[in-house]
């Protein structure tokens, strides 16, 4: 019995489709999108709606048991990262802890040593390239954009030889949303350390597969966010190493160590760190679940689908990450004929509303545009069986092939 | 069940259409064409805005069903806007509609709503078709004052296999009041001549921006060839047009006529508009067979013009000689002319 079956077996992911949509007949192959909440995870949150709904800052017993869950779900975490508890910012999702490490660190840099260039990839996503786009048009920070290399992989090279003593961060993911590439945040933040320059890796994607551990990583800030390891939608963390010098960009009363205002979301970030505790616990085995069947679409697909390419790195690559570019395709259209035939995945260019572009990340890893048009990703998760996975591979080649013809 | 893509405006009649279908038992899906719009005025296409766009997907939401955007920007500039340009190039007046409902959505469309394992694909036009062991005609709508079909001649028999117009059967009123107990927007798309790439401009400022080239000045000349005037370039006169001539005359100036090959604008007195005849090129005959015998039938010479009484007589490369019992005034090259025999469609093809 698979790990996928055996999972499930025993905590049904509940999926509470709508008839007609017709969802519970779907294949979901988007787990890098977002994950079904798992079921411990939803059992944990649940007093905390009605039960146990006190305001964490009150005085009373209310308070008090609500402010007792954020701080055992802080210390939960702060063990799963090796950090300190006090090391821990709640946010609301992984975008948010983007923009408060860069624009908190970047106003905080420039007051205390002048330093106002940041240095971030070109194969960021966009809450970190569109943060920093308006930090560079409104606040007059100098951006410097890193090349990445043909598999989107920003080298300890590129930074070092970018670095200088006007840098006051850099900011490189830890893996790649639309290719699945893992940079080398570890000697990426030796030197920076050595720089004396902060750095922060948004390690969104990366969580749900990659141990986190900050001291072995060495990072200052590091943006989660819990809906792509089974936690819920609309809450995050920041980790801020002590000493970091950091400005609120939400201001109000005083929480979250006077560094994001408004009361926390309670069940959310009880969510949060009980879904990165089971995703610790079990992230050997998701691995041995994901990879292989991983490994199969993607020689599949090479082998079967002309003028086709993997994006991304092959080696240093998320387990579960799947990612193609196809010659003449039309990426929105063969998702619209995958959706129809029952697989939900997704694409670089995809958009709701028929203007495709090739996105950042493909012009980055140098693609034409016939090529950049047509990326695919595939990402798997829990609850993706062997089956699915045949019946993927059987059917994309012809839907590929259709979709070049209808361009 | 059988599976229909259903081509959703965001508009009352698209959405009801959708409704009708899945009420009626069949798979629904929905979609939109993303068209052309000129660089810098990409969200001002008449058919596709982002409201449009928005609107049609919480409509499809509502109805339960799947919803997605096909990109045609590029088949719709190389088609229909290519078309428009190169009609006025010549001194015509197109119809880009045509050519839209050809070549965008009963081919380009309706070839991903096959792909997509549809057997059927419906619109929110007011036609109806009526399947027979002889094939299949195209009809009039029931609400006349709707009607469509000028537009829609165009199709053939292997395209009617695949068209249902769920709306075509009934009165705009009922169509307005199914959606309201639907909850669907209840509105309909203005109906309007504008194109929907010229953003609601006039078609002269469109061309002014795209084709500058075609608007050479040429002289305005009566039917004697005397030259009384200038115009500042063909593309801005149509036929019958009065107001903007600009000459001063004893009695009221009509254009009769434009000339592309000497540039010239043909004026004269309102008695000299109108004619007995024309010829049709490129006519498409519904049922798929060029009619052997000149026969009798009711021609419509633009899409709000009144039918006229005719004989037709089909003459060889699909051409087709219309002979009216009454001089018909503003006989326009570029548009159509569409042959009905009651509510049937035979055919039509352009005015040349």
């Amino acid at each position: 019995m698979g790990f996928a079956r055996r999972l499930t077996d025993e905590h049904p992911t509940k999926f509470l489709f709508s008839s007609c949509y017709n969802l519970a007949a779907m294949i979901y192959l988007d787990y890098s999108a977002t994950t079904p909440v798992d079921s411990r995870v939803l059992d944990a949150m649940a007093p905390y709606f009605a039960a146990s709904f006190g305001n964490p800052s009150s005085v009373h017993r209310f308070g008090q048991v609500a402010e007792s869950a954020i701080d055992s779900a802080r210390e939960s975490i702060a063990r799963l990262l090796n950090c300190k508890p006090d090391e821990i910012v709640f946010t609301s999702c992984g975008s948010e802890s983007d923009n408060l490490a860069i624009r908190g660190a970047a106003y905080a840099m420039r007051d205390r040593t002048g330093a106002n260039w940041i240095l971030a990839s070109r194969a960021e996503h966009p809450a970190v390239t569109k943060t920093l786009l308006h930090l560079e048009k409104y606040e007059g920070f100098l951006i410097e954009w890193l090349d990445v290399n043909e598999h989107g992989m920003v080298t300890p090279e590129i930074v070092s030889n970018a670095i200088c003593n006007n840098t006051a961060i850099v900011s490189v993911m830890y893996a790649n949303n639309e290719i699945g590439t893992i940079n080398p945040i570890k000697a990426i933040a030796e030197i920076c350390r050595a720089n004396n320059v902060l750095f922060h890796t948004d390690a969104v994607q990366a969580a749900a597969y990659l141990p986190v551990d900050v001291q072995a990583l060495g990072v200052d800030m590091m943006s989660l966010g819990a809906h792509k390891f089974y936690g819920p939608k609309g809450v995050g963390a920041l980790y801020v190493r002590k000493g970091t010098p950091l400005v609120s960009h939400l201001t109000g009363g005083g929480q979250e160590f006077n560094l994001r205002a408004g009361t926390q979301n309670v069940p959310y970030i009880v969510g949060f760190a009980e879904a990165l505790r089971l995703t610790n616990e079990e992230r050997d085995q998701r691995v041995a679940h994901v990879q292989p069947l991983r490994d199969r679409i993607i020689g599949s697909v090479l082998e079967t689908v002309p003028d086709s390419r993997l994006t991304g790195d092959i080696e240093s690559r998320l387990p579960h990450h799947a990612s193609f570019a196809f010659e003449d395709v039309d990426g929105n259209l063969l998702l619209t004929l995958l959706d129809a035939a029952g697989f939900a995945c997704s694409s670089g260019s995809a958009c709701k509303t028929g203007n495709p572009e090739p996105s950042e990340v493909m012009n980055a890893i140098g693609l034409s545009r016939e090529w950049g048009l047509g990326s695919l990703r595939v990402t798997l998760g829990r609850d993706t069986t062997p089956e699915h996975v045949d019946s993927f591979l059987n059917i994309s080649p012809g839907l590929i092939e259709k979709a070049r013809k209808l361009k | 069940m059988k599976k229909v893509v259903v081509a959703m405006s965001g508009g009352v009649d698209s959405s009801v259409a959708a409704t009708l279908l899945k009420e009626q038992g069949y798979e629904v899906i929905g979609m939109m064409l993303r068209l052309w719009s000129e660089p810098g005025r990409e969200d001002s296409n008449r058919c596709c805005t982002p409201d449009s766009m928005a609107q049609a997907r919480r409509v499809a939401a509502k109805l339960d069903i799947p919803f997605y955007v096909i990109d045609a920007k590029d088949v719709f500039r190389e088609s229909v806007v290519e078309y428009f340009l190169s009609g006025y190039a010549r001194g015509e007046t197109p119809n880009p509609c045509l050519v839209c409902n050809q070549k965008i959505r009963w081919t380009f469309l309706l070839g991903h709503a096959l792909a997509l394992g549809a057997e059927y694909m419906a619109t929110g036009h007011y036609v109806r078709v009526r399947n027979s062991e002889d094939g299949h005609q195209l009809l009039r709508a029931v609400d006349k004052s709707k009607d469509q079909s000028y537009v829609l001649h165009v199709l053939n028999q292997n395209k009617l296999k695949h068209a249902l117009f769920p709306v075509g059967d009934y009165p705009k009123p009922e169509i307005r009041a199914i959606a309201e107990k639907h909850g669907l927007p209840t509105a309909s798309r203005k109906d309007s001549q504008d194109l929907c790439f010229l953003a609601g401009e006039d078609y002269r400022i469109f061309l002014q921006r795209n084709a500058a080239e075609i608007l050479k000045p040429g002289e305005i000349v009566t039917r004697d060839g005397k030259s009384i005037g200038m115009h500042n370039g063909l593309a801005n006169y149509t036929i019958g047009q009065r107001k903007g001539l600009n000459i001063a005359s004893p009695i009221p100036l009509y254009v009769l006529g434009k000339n592309a090959e000497d540039n010239t604008v043909i004026v004269g007195a309102q008695e000299e508009l109108g004619s007995r005849e024309l010829t049709a090129r490129d006519v498409n005959w519904l049922s798929g067979e060029i009619p052997r015998e000149p026969f009798r039938a009711e021609v419509k010479i633009r899409y709000t013009a009144k039918e006229a009484e005719a004989l037709i007589t089909p003459t060889g490369e699909n051409q087709a000689q219309v002979q009216f019992d009454a001089p018909q005034r503003d006989v326009t090259v570029g548009q159509a002319a569409v042959f009905y025999q009651g509510d049937v469609v035979l055919g039509g093809g352009i005015i040349i």
